[in-house]
């Protein structure tokens, strides 16, 4: 009876926490294989605690050389996205041209496409442009430039409209340049925006399968690593690699968290 | 009274044409000015003179052209046509960071990410001026804001945010600091003590304050000189009591405070009063408060002017006396009772009556009489709309 009446009362808590550990299960997953010693082939059991895994995590050469090339792509794409689909985000707010209101709704494609048609018509316009024997790194790069270039737009474009004409017109009021301007005023108010763009672009394409795997030629990034050697047995070390990964984000959010409650305890 | 005694030309008169070279004006000068966004002329041809260190106020009801006029002073919108000079120099095309002239915005336009000291050190740092600290401490000081220096503009309350907008722009001392309606978002018991505030400010600072706004109490209140605008052009341009005393247009008459208007033809003419037929009853009126040239006009006088008493009985005024009202409506509203009076020509006139204990109350469907002091009223021309004005009042 207490029980049953227990539970109701903490329904919503019980769901919660249900819903919390549903989430993260695999996470812990991840985190405890990366400290496993596997004994026989089955590379999906426990079977003892060791930190070898942390201690040389590119035992195996080819998973470090995917993961640096990842990172570099993914460095290198955010940074072109970014500063591209800002540009793109000022037109569209800022300028009226011939063609808006199409660029605004064709940006939004190909966030809307199926990842396999993009990757597909993309491998499709490489080959036919000569570049089937080139396909590679630099190939992976314009891919992810592509797909990261919307979500960039999207998150500026939105964080600018939503910012007060006047601003500008009273920095300029106050004697501020067009480039003092830009700087001083419309810069810091739309970079929250821009940064959250390019966290965005970089996860994204860290994660990309499927475009990636079309146009990379012979070219291995992570993802298609991992992939790769799914088959015959992860190595253990691809865990402390997503173990890393999380505790990145996850300080990336409590660092962003822990700003935003000391301005809200300098506003009390 | 000697509120009806200055009769004479407005000293500024906005219809003259400019007058010798704009280098001996060291006020702010507009010329012809006008501003047309595709088919729409917001600002018509304006002429205005605003002298240094006046209080102006532009007043009138939206869409009159006000804030297009403001914005164009401040140069974040460039003029069709026409000059704008200021102490002399021509600054009609000057970019709006060039020109000493600083804004109020009536949204404020706070910088959201920098606190209260560096939004309004703000102008200061771009001029690379010197003693920032001790100038922008002197000026939170002027706007009792020194507790609060260091929040930011979304921590304060509308008021404080007021007072932070008027210290970043005046801390420049600019030659002139235009106010767009800078005290609209505010409730109406701040706004009445903001009002007295920036008056002193204004006051303290020597500076010229032009400000926009919809608001003819507010405008009155503060102004030294009020400017009325409607349908981009200057209906009327004067100091307050004059404005209000004198109207030269059914507009202003209607738009400043509540007029009547009875129809009315002019019979005779003299230098000093010109006599009017009004429904059938001789009434005069100053030549000085006749604002037409044709016979045809209306006869205006303001309600708290007109006197009531029961018929036969002798009023305190030595004009005539207009039989033939009936009380139709009576609110009493404590310091006065308003009475709707229905008057034989089938008019309703509104009377203020002040309760001074001195007459009695009337009570509706009572006949009574009204009289006023001729030197009150004022004829307006016939051709103007008898109810321009009064909806864009009642809407403001």
């Amino acid at each position: 009876m207490n029980g049953l009446r227990w539970l109701r009362e903490h329904l919503v808590l019980v769901l919660g926490l249900l819903v919390l550990a549903y989430t993260f299960v695999p996470i812990a997953v991840v985190v405890l294989m990366s400290f496993n010693a596997p004994a026989s082939r089955n590379v999906y059991a426990f079977d003892a605690f060791t930190l070898d895994n942390w201690a040389n995590p590119c035992a195996d050469p080819g998973m470090c050389d995917a993961l640096t090339r990842s990172v570099q792509i993914g460095l290198l794409a955010t940074l072109v996205a970014t500063v591209l689909g800002t540009l793109a985000a000022f037109a569209l707010v800022r300028h009226d041209f011939a063609g808006r209101s199409a660029t605004n709704l064709l940006v939004f494609l190909p966030m809307a496409a199926p990842e396999i048609v993009l990757g597909s018509s993309l491998l499709a316009l490489f080959v036919a442009t000569g570049f089937s024997g080139r396909l590679g790194f630099w190939t992976i790069f314009v891919a992810h430039v592509m797909f990261c270039l919307s979500f960039v737009v999207v998150a500026v474009r939105a964080r600018l409209a939503g910012m007060d004409d006047h601003l500008e017109q009273a920095a300029m009021d106050l004697y501020a340049t067009p480039l003092q301007t830009f700087w001083r005023v419309t810069f810091p108010l739309v970079f929250p925006g821009i940064l959250g763009a390019a966290l965005l672009s970089f996860s994204l394409s860290f994660d990309d399968f499927i475009i990636t795997n079309l146009n990379a030629g012979t070219t291995t990034t992570f993802p298609m690593y991992v992939w790769g050697v799914a088959q015959r047995g992860v190595p253990m070390q691809v865990n402390v690699v997503g173990t890393v990964m999380f505790l990145v984000s996850v300080a990336i959010v409590v660092v962003g968290e822990l700003g935003n409650r000391r301005r809200l305890a300098a506003r009390a | 009274m000697s509120q009806v005694a200055d009769t004479s030309a407005t000293p500024l008169d906005p219809g003259a044409p400019a007058r010798g070279d704009h280098t001996a004006y060291d006020g702010l000068r507009l010329r012809a000015l006008t501003k047309s966004f595709g088919g729409f002329t917001a600002v018509r041809s304006l002429d205005l003179d605003v002298p240094r260190g006046s209080f102006f106020a532009l007043l009138g009801p939206s869409g009159c052209g006000k804030t297009t006029t403001l914005r164009m002073v401040a140069g974040l919108e460039t003029p069709t046509s026409g000059t704008i000079t200021l102490a002399g120099q021509d600054i009609t095309y000057a970019k709006p960071y060039r020109r000493p002239v600083n804004t109020v915005f009536q949204s404020y336009a706070l910088f959201p990410h920098l606190d209260i000291f560096e939004n309004v050190a703000f102008g200061l740092r771009r001029r690379r001026q010197k003693d920032v600290d001790r100038r922008v401490q002197e000026m939170l000081e002027l706007v009792e804001l020194t507790s609060q220096a260091r929040k930011r503009p979304a921590q304060l309350s509308g008021g404080q945010q007021q007072r932070v907008a008027l210290a970043r722009a005046l801390i420049n001392n600019p030659e002139v600091l235009l106010l767009d309606e800078p005290l609209g978002a505010l409730d109406l018991k701040l706004r009445r003590s903001m009002q007295i505030e920036v008056k002193r400010i204004q006051v303290e600072v020597g500076r010229t304050f032009v400000h926009v706004t919809h608001d003819q109490e507010e405008a009155m209140t503060m102004a030294d000189t009020v400017a009325v605008m409607n349908g981009g052009v200057i209906e009327q341009m004067g100091a307050p009591a004059e404005l209000y005393e004198n109207p030269r247009s059914t507009f202003v008459a209607n738009f400043l405070g509540q007029s009547n208007l009875v129809e009315g033809r002019v019979l005779r003419r003299a230098a000093d009063v010109t006599t009017v037929d009004m429904q059938g009853i001789e009434v005069s009126v100053p030549t000085a408060r006749v604002h037409t040239d044709s016979d045809a006009g209306w006869v205006g006088i303001r309600p708290e002017k007109v006197l009531v008493g029961p018929p036969g009985e002798e009023l305190d005024a030595p004009g005539n006396t207009i039989p033939g009202g009936v009380v139709s409506d009576v609110s009493f509203v404590g310091v006065s009772t308003q009475y709707l009076v229905r008057m034989p020509w089938g008019q309703e006139l509104q009377v203020f009556s002040q309760n001074t204990g001195r007459t009695r109350l009337f009570t509706q469907g009572e006949p009574v009489e009204l009289s006023w002091r001729p030197e009150y009223a004022f004829l307006l021309d016939r051709g103007q709309d008898v109810a321009a004005g009064s909806a864009e009042r009642a809407g403001a």
